[in-house]
């Protein structure tokens, strides 16, 4: 209640210029933000212009061409079309399993970070965060030339005996999803490590205290209590691996095409399709958005 | 004590932490059924024995025997003590009833008598109404009462508490010295207690062990430590004392360790010696005497000491009169208000001070 109280005198206080202070984020979240997808929900709806652009003619054509397969020249009776839903498919599967994979590494090794002696932590999270101040395109071309038939990885294994012949890494989802992982194990590091630091250890002893084991210990008190940095973690790795076309673009082939690289296509590439292309980033963000609700949900489900 | 059993004996228990020395080797023995406080300032090694016992850190040498079997390196959750943390740690994801049924739960216990057991806690510690919520959503006190019924659910045979009154306002702390007590006669679980407040060591506990840079000073009832303190320690830590620069001038060899003390200043005093190493002529050391029991009087022509007003203080219950004696020695006193207001003496009062030769305690360091 106090707080709420005072909470009352400030803005009573900023009252008259309230509304002013705050303009610059409105716009901010105005035009970069809620602008371009706008734009974007009214493009899916327009008609394709060949090679790029669109011509003001409202459509489902971009939504119809995504679920719906009526032959070449669109006269044949619609049957479901499965490529778009499979590169979807394919894309949730590669982006929760880079997020789980993530999990695996990121968790102990924030964990490791966390219980360090604070005037080594810092150093730590710099050299988790080192390789992030080289471009994301540099390292995932590196991330090629490490895995390539004869590249460092191969010659390693090949020279300690464990393998007879190359490992073919290039162009599978083992190495898309290596790159994923790669590409944004910090996200999942960080807020484990600032939710780890400051878990208070003295549960932990409470728990054997209680005649709780190790696992017990971690699975019934330690992850519960660190459960909004792994969530917070889990977001920002699995949606933009799930939106990621470098990843899969370098380091994939024709079998690993993702949503992002679909998407990118039909921009840039000589798909030239912005409707469908709009349409694609639409149903993306829907999905994303379902995703988050759900956990809002059960997160306010948990709070009762 | 051969009809009580131990509960807790500590035999050579050394702590190390690296070049640190956190306990030197101690023994003593924990009666069962006891309310026992470790009772120091902080970083006296009072926490780190109760970890010890707990299981959280193991000892540098010695063993602790729990009703006579040995505990050494078995791990915290496997010995049949529980703690009480000092900021509780309880939970903050569970409810007040998981809480408490956390360790039964760990034990195996059935949900049933899991949940009588919860029950029968909640109204021990008179948190019927809360069982449902979350720790945040309780007050410090109602915290603490939960840290106590789940650390109490699994019936230990011995329930540790580290300092947990110390996060309570005054008020709080007061009303729930009581409570603890009763509680720990109600249950006859042997209460190992930590603190660094002598008054809530002097009113809860059978037995005080009172600690010091790693060492205990002292064990004993609060009346005892009180009023017989071993040692310079102990005589400053609990409660206020005069201490003054004295030595020994006359060893009496009579059973209750009178001496004749002759202090610094030149006055010759029947005390009592502390220790039977005082009892050698010209040995040095300090006398202690307890402000409350000495007693002033308007001068006379005996020859008891005297002394001159030179500051009061009102406190309420009591007065705090400030005197310098003749010699130049400074004493201060405390004499309980009767509302008679004979009694009272004002600055620049000539005043006799006396006091009993048991009341006057050598102490050789």
């Amino acid at each position: 209640m106090a707080a709420a109280g005072s909470g009352r005198t400030v803005s009573n206080t900023f009252a008259p210029v309230r509304n002013w202070l705050l303009l610059p984020t409105w716009l901010t979240v105005g035009i970069f933000m809620l602008l371009p997808i706008a734009l974007m929900l009214v493009y899916s709806f327009l008609t394709k212009e060949f090679r790029g652009g669109v011509i003001w003619e409202f459509t489902l054509a971009a939504y119809d061409q995504f679920v719906f397969d009526r032959g070449l020249f669109g006269d044949e009776a619609p049957s479901i079309e499965w490529t778009y839903i499979t590169i979807y498919f394919r894309s949730l599967v590669q982006a929760s399993m880079a997020t789980l994979l993530c999990l695996l590494i990121g968790f102990p090794t924030a964990f490791f970070i966390a219980t360090r002696s604070p005037s080594t932590r810092s150093m730590w999270l710099f050299l988790v965060t080192i390789p992030y101040w080289v471009n994301l395109l540099i390292r995932t071309v590196s991330m090629k030339f490490l895995i390539r038939e004869n590249g460092p990885l191969n010659q390693a294994l090949l020279g300690s005996g464990l393998i007879d012949t190359p490992l073919q890494l290039i162009n599978t989802n083992i190495a898309v999803q290596l790159g994923l992982f790669y590409s944004y194990l910090p996200f999942m590091v960080l807020p484990i490590y600032a939710a780890v630091e400051r878990y208070n250890f003295s549960l932990s002893e409470a728990g054997a205290d209680l005649y709780a084991g190790r696992w017990t210990i971690l699975r019934r008190i330690v992850i519960p209590a660190v459960k909004p940095g792994i969530i917070a973690g889990c977001i920002l790795v699995f949606v933009p691996s799930l939106g990621a076309f470098l990843a899969p673009d370098l380091l994939g082939g024709a079998k690993t095409f993702m949503i992002g690289s679909l998407i990118e296509e039909q921009f840039k590439g000589n798909a030239g399709n912005w409707p469908f292309g709009a349409a694609s980033a639409m149903i993306l963000l829907t999905l994303v958005l379902i995703a988050l609700l759900f956990y809002a949900r059960a997160q306010t489900k948990e709070q009762v | 004590m051969n009809s009580i059993p131990t509960a807790v004996s500590i035999r050579a228990v050394a702590k190390h932490f690296g070049q640190f020395v956190a306990i030197r080797e101690m023994s003593f023995d924990i009666a069962d059924n006891e309310f026992f406080t470790l009772l120091g300032p902080s970083g006296c090694g009072k926490t780190t024995l109760l970890r010890i016992i707990a299981g959280f850190e193991n000892t540098t040498s010695g063993t602790v025997l729990l009703f006579n079997e040995e505990l050494k390196n078995l791990p915290p959750n496997q010995r049949p003590v529980n703690t009480v943390f000092q900021n509780y740690a309880l939970f903050p994801h569970m409810s007040v009833a998981n809480n408490i049924g956390f360790g039964l739960h760990m034990l195996g216990w059935s949900r049933k008598d899991i949940d009588d057991r919860v029950d029968q806690m909640v109204k021990t510690v008179r948190l019927e109404e809360f069982i449902n919520r979350k720790p945040a959503q309780l007050s410090g006190g109602q915290q603490q009462r939960v840290a106590l019924a789940r650390a109490m659910a699994p019936k230990p045979k011995v329930l540790l508490l580290d300092e947990p009154l110390s996060a309570l306002d005054l008020k709080l702390r007061q009303q729930m010295r009581a409570e603890l007590k009763a509680l720990q006669k109600e249950t006859g679980i042997t209460f190992i207690f930590v603190t660094h407040d002598q008054e809530e060591a002097l009113t809860m506990s059978d037995r005080i062990a009172v600690m010091s840079a790693g060492e205990v000073q002292q064990i004993g009832s609060p009346s005892e430590v009180y009023e017989q303190p071993a040692s310079r320690f102990v005589a400053e830590f609990i409660g206020d004392t005069n201490l003054l620069d004295a030595s020994v001038v006359s060893a009496q060899s009579n059973q209750h360790n009178q001496v004749d003390v002759k202090l610094d200043s030149g006055e010759c005093i029947p005390a009592t010696a502390a220790s039977p190493h005082a009892l050698e002529n010209g040995a040095r050391g300090h006398l202690s005497i307890r402000p409350e029991h000495i007693t002033l009087n308007a001068l006379s022509t005996t020859n008891d000491l005297a002394g001159t007003i030179r500051n009061t203080t009102y406190l309420g219950t009591d007065t705090q009169y400030e005197i310098k004696l003749d010699s130049g020695v400074n004493l201060f006193t405390r004499t309980q208000n009767s509302g008679n207001q004979q009694h009272n003496f004002s600055i620049g009062n000539k005043v006799n001070v006396s006091f009993a030769p048991n009341s006057a305690r050598f102490l050789s360091h």
